[in-house]
């Protein structure tokens, strides 16, 4: 049995008994205990919950019952998306046991369709960092070289998937989390348009911009999870109601005729030299299946980490000012406290990235300088969505390198926040806009490391994405994972 | 001069849920933390839903104190800690950045006065402390979270109050005009709270917070004029801070907290869309809203003949309006008026008693009709009303059990008469000779009826008998 299938392949085994689900989850357990010690994606499994599914999964199959369209697919979820019954930490020691007495709509959705939850995936600490090094439960690793970053923050996203831990994943995009690693561990990442997919149940770091995304190893996975997780949801009041799509459907479509912009901004100065040329290449690959590709500036990307940094950190500030112990938290009496010197202790226990945007962002948000950062940030937003609707009036999509560098090592980059943060430099416009955007695995640079090709469209045009990003995988043939 | 502004919060008591969850609005008399969710409780990954209901009611709040409502409304979160606010943040609606909220620049007349509305937003009530012992000295804060979300209208005044007095007069116009558009009961426990903030002349601005009755603030601000007053004689600054008000000492405290420079670090709340506000639904509110009640004084006034007073009685107790609404037909309209003002609001002048009364609108309705065709007299009427609102039972039930019925039959009613006149020959004779004494024997006739019969028919009697014998 091969655990490196697609998940539409999954699928399609198990309808024809190749495979069972018991049989398959089994495996991947097997799998994820091999290959666990040395890349560290899961904070919690469960291991005993995932096989009784699969066996009901496989009785349902027996007695031909009806069954959703996942079949009893491992799942794993990024661990600041809510799950009953299984602990949802957000690497933090400040939740370290909290465990959510409901589902988030995406992972009832899963549930409906027979997905199985295998268990939650690391992140750093409320998904605020590009390497997954900021988590209380320390950092994942690299599947093509396990001395490097993952990419983040939903690092353990990546992993799993990249290290056939599990079929798919779902994580969180904020300014590129979901993207980072798919392109740092060579699977495909989606940040869906903001309002697509519900975020009831996914803990709040930056609310306006972020969304959960699905990570898997084939577009067509991705494709396969969205008409899942995708509509509107009641318990979320900035999903929007678009009917039902099927994102599977024609998703072959190609790009014959379609324009596609290559953003100036992204492919300059700071991009390293090998990730340029693959992303030359695809550009070529494009023009191969007769796409016509122009060269599109947009200014405002210039300000883009300056105005990311500020919105997001100013919603956190606020996101994050819940966490007083009271209510749920760790074992911590108040006994013999005054309740503001409590909640000082309590709020001690956040790891130094998340002190530091709340920091900021209180900062940010105070009297006095409201006007200079945070209304500065909004007409940065506001220009670079004015700029992008010009831009898609030009073309069908962007494309730009996903990580404007390679992997790197643990550890290299972890005392330097600003250069941390310039690595979403790429990816932060389509969560300040809401616009779709995907990673796809491209090329494989000399030193071994995976470069992804970012592609964006249009708000509310996943569809054709999807379709976009199809196209350009069935151009690409690349080695089997090493790890 | 003196000036005097007001914040007033006001419960949409009328929703069934909160503003943001589906928990009850009504969250009193439950046992402690027993109405949550969480949404309400503010756990990791919840979403706020608006309640679009609550939206409506503060629309209708909104338009009958004569405000602006905007073309689109959003919401933002104040931020600050303390342990009744389980998110860290409340949301609220916030006008620093253009009008948001769902109402401003409204003005209210309150007889010669105009009070002038600042802003109306829509926000919700964070949770409540419950101390054990008195709140200086315990040892133990319980959290109750029944109340977090609970939907709440904040209105602020603009400082145009002059003194106490018309604060009162203001705050009962607002009370019976939140009651009678059906979307609040102001004299629930809590429902209506409301700060102030005074400064008498040559004085700085000092706010009075923690009042807990709306009758209260009168108080609290006759005292801090007094204390403002006696300080500028004296030439000692008064200093601009937040009072609150100790409830058992009747007098207001420094609060010594820096709540002045406190940093709300506001911002917009984008887990919830900005809402339009369709001129056309405006309308169709405003077409559809209850009578206000100045209208309802003017059409009782001038459609029934009702005296203006009874009038203006009748028309700001939603409670007996209604039953006048439902009960009256144009003929017997003013003698309900009549009953409902004199007699019922007699029996039952608190919430309570209001409560308990068994009184539907036909028993009024046949009481009214059965004093102008004659059959009851005033003065039987109220006996009879005062039995149907203890047991409810119907006016001829009552009528016969207390023999309540008029003697209006006129050969009983002779028969009366006859002994009244054995009985009383010198009156009779002082009658005789002058007419305007008839009125004693009339009366005597009554007291042996016992108010049961008819005077315009014992009259008419008595003056026929006088002229024949």
């Amino acid at each position: 049995m091969n655990l490196g299938i697609s998940a539409t392949e999954y699928v399609s085994q198990i309808r024809n008994g190749q495979i069972s689900a018991e049989e398959f989850i089994a495996k991947t357990l097997d799998r994820i205990r091999t290959v666990e010690g040395k890349v560290h994606a899961y904070i919690t499994i469960d291991e005993q919950n995932a096989l009784n599914q699969a066996r009901i999964i496989d009785k349902k199959i027996k007695a031909k019952e009806r069954i959703g369209a996942l079949f009893g697919m491992p799942i794993s979820i990024k661990d600041n998306i809510c799950t009953s019954g299984i602990r949802t930490t957000c690497a933090s020691k400040m939740l370290e046991n909290f465990i959510a007495p409901y589902d988030a709509t995406v992972v009832s959705r899963l549930k409906q369709d027979d997905a199985i939850i295998i268990g939650k995936v690391n992140l750093d600490e409320f998904a605020m960092g590009s390497t997954t090094e900021f988590s209380c439960f320390g950092p994942s690793r690299n599947p093509w070289n396990v001395e490097y970053v993952p990419g983040g923050s939903s690092g353990g996203s990546g992993v799993s998937v990249s290290a056939l831990e599990c079929v798919a994943s779902l994580g969180s995009d904020t300014g590129g989390s979901v993207r980072s690693p798919a392109s740092f561990c060579s699977v495909v990442g989606l940040k869906p348009t903001y309002g697509l997919v519900s975020r009831y149940g996914l803990v709040s770091y930056a609310n306006s911009i972020e969304q959960i995304g699905p990570v898997a190893r084939k577009v067509e996975d991705i494709a396969l999870i969205m008409n899942t997780i995708s509509g509107h949801d009641s318990h979320d009041d900035t999903t929007v109601e678009k009917g039902r799509v099927d994102y599977l459907q024609d998703l072959n479509a190609g790009v014959k005729g379609k324009k596609i912009g290559l953003v100036s901004q992204m492919t300059g100065d700071g991009v390293d030299k090998e990730v340029s040329s693959a992303t030359n290449a695809a550009v070529s690959k494009f023009q191969d299946l007769e796409a016509e590709c122009i060269p599109i500036s947009l200014d405002s990307v210039e300000h883009s980490v300056a105005a990311y940094y500020t919105i997001a950190s100013a919603e956190a500030s606020s996101n994050l000012s819940r966490y007083d112990n009271l209510r749920y938290g760790f074992d911590l009496g108040t006994e013999g406290y005054e309740f503001k010197a409590y909640v000082s202790k309590v709020r001690s226990n956040f790891g130094p990235e998340v002190t530091r945007r709340m920091l900021l962002g209180a900062f940010v948000l105070s009297a006095g300088y409201y006007g200079k950062y945070y209304l500065k940030a909004q007409k940065v937003r506001a220009m670079m969505k004015s700029q992008i609707d010009d831009a898609f009036k030009k073309v069908d999509f962007l494309v730009a390198p996903t990580m404007p560098i390679l992997p790197f090592k643990i550890g290299e980059k972890i005392d330097d926040p600003l250069t941390l943060y310039l690595l979403d430099a790429n990816t932060i416009m389509a969560n300040l806009t809401g616009i779709p955007a995907i990673s796809v695995p491209f090329a494989i640079s000399s030193s071994g490391l995976p470069i992804g090709i970012q592609i964006f469209a249009n708000s509310f045009q996943d569809k054709n994405l999807l379709q976009a990003a199809y196209a350009l995988q069935q151009t690409t043939h690349l080695p089997e994972v090493p790890v | 001069m003196t000036k005097i502004g007001l914040e007033i919060h006001c419960q949409l008591t009328k929703l069934e849920s909160k503003l943001f969850c589906s928990c009850k609005a009504d969250y009193r008399n439950l046992s402690p933390n027993s109405n949550i969710c969480p949404v309400c409780i503010g756990l990791p990954g919840s979403l706020p839903i608006l309640n679009k209901k609550a939206v409506e009611k503060a629309t209708m709040i909104s338009l009958a104190l004569g405000c602006k409502i905007p073309e689109q409304i959003s919401f933002f979160r104040k931020n600050y800690f303390y342990p009744d606010l389980p998110k860290g943040f409340q949301i609220t609606q916030y006008n620093a950045y253009g009008p948001t909220s769902i109402g401003s620049d409204g003005v209210v007349q309150i007889e010669e006065k105009k009070i002038r509305i600042r802003r109306i937003q829509l926000e919700e009530d964070p949770g409540r402390l419950v101390y054990e012992g008195s709140s200086e000295k315990t040892q133990i804060t319980l959290v109750d979270y029944n109340r977090a979300g609970a939907p709440l209208v904040e209105i602020v005044t603009e400082p145009d109050f002059e003194n106490p007095k018309q604060v009162r007069i203001f705050l009962n116009v607002l009370a019976d005009l939140v009651e009678n558009l059906g979307v609040s009961d102001p004299y629930l426990e809590g429902a209506m709270r409301v700060d102030g903030n005074i400064s008498v002349e040559k004085a700085n601005r000092v706010e009075i917070k923690n009042v807990g009755s709306f009758r209260d603030i009168e108080k609290a601000l006759h005292f801090e004029i007094t204390r403002q007053q006696s300080l500028v004689e004296r030439n000692i600054p008064v200093v601009a801070e937040t009072r609150h008000w100790d409830e058992a000492r009747k007098i207001t405290v420094s609060s010594r907290s820096k709540e002045e420079e406190q940093d709300y670090r506001y911002l917009p709340e984008a887990d919830i869309p900005i809402i339009q506000i369709a001129q056309n639904k405006i309308a169709a509110l405003k077409e559809n809203m209850p009578e206000s009640i100045i209208a309802k004084k003017e059409r009782y006034a001038q459609k029934y003949g009702i005296p203006p007073q009874v009038a203006d009685v009748l028309s700001s107790d939603k409670f007996y309006s209604d039953l006048f609404e439902n009960a009256h037909t144009d003929t017997n309209a003013k003698e309900i008026a009549n009953i409902i003002t004199t007699d019922l609001m007699g029996f039952a002048d608190t919430r309570e008693k209001k409560l308990d009364l068994k009184i539907t609108p036909k028993h009024i309705s046949d009481l009214a009709d059965a004093i102008l065709n004659g059959t009851i007299t005033r003065n039987s009427g109220k006996i009879a009303l005062q039995e149907m609102v203890k047991t409810g039972k119907s006016l001829s039930d009552v009528k016969s059990s207390l023999d309540l019925g008029n003697v209006s039959d006129v050969s009983s009613l002779e028969k009366i008469i006859d002994e009244v006149f054995k009985e009383e020959e010198k009156a009779v004779l002082e009658a005789k000779q002058n007419p305007d004494t008839v009125n004693y024997i009339v009366g005597k006739v009554m007291k042996k009826t016992k108010g049961k019969a008819s005077p315009g028919t014992t009259l008419e009697l008595i003056r026929k008998r006088l002229l024949s014998s």
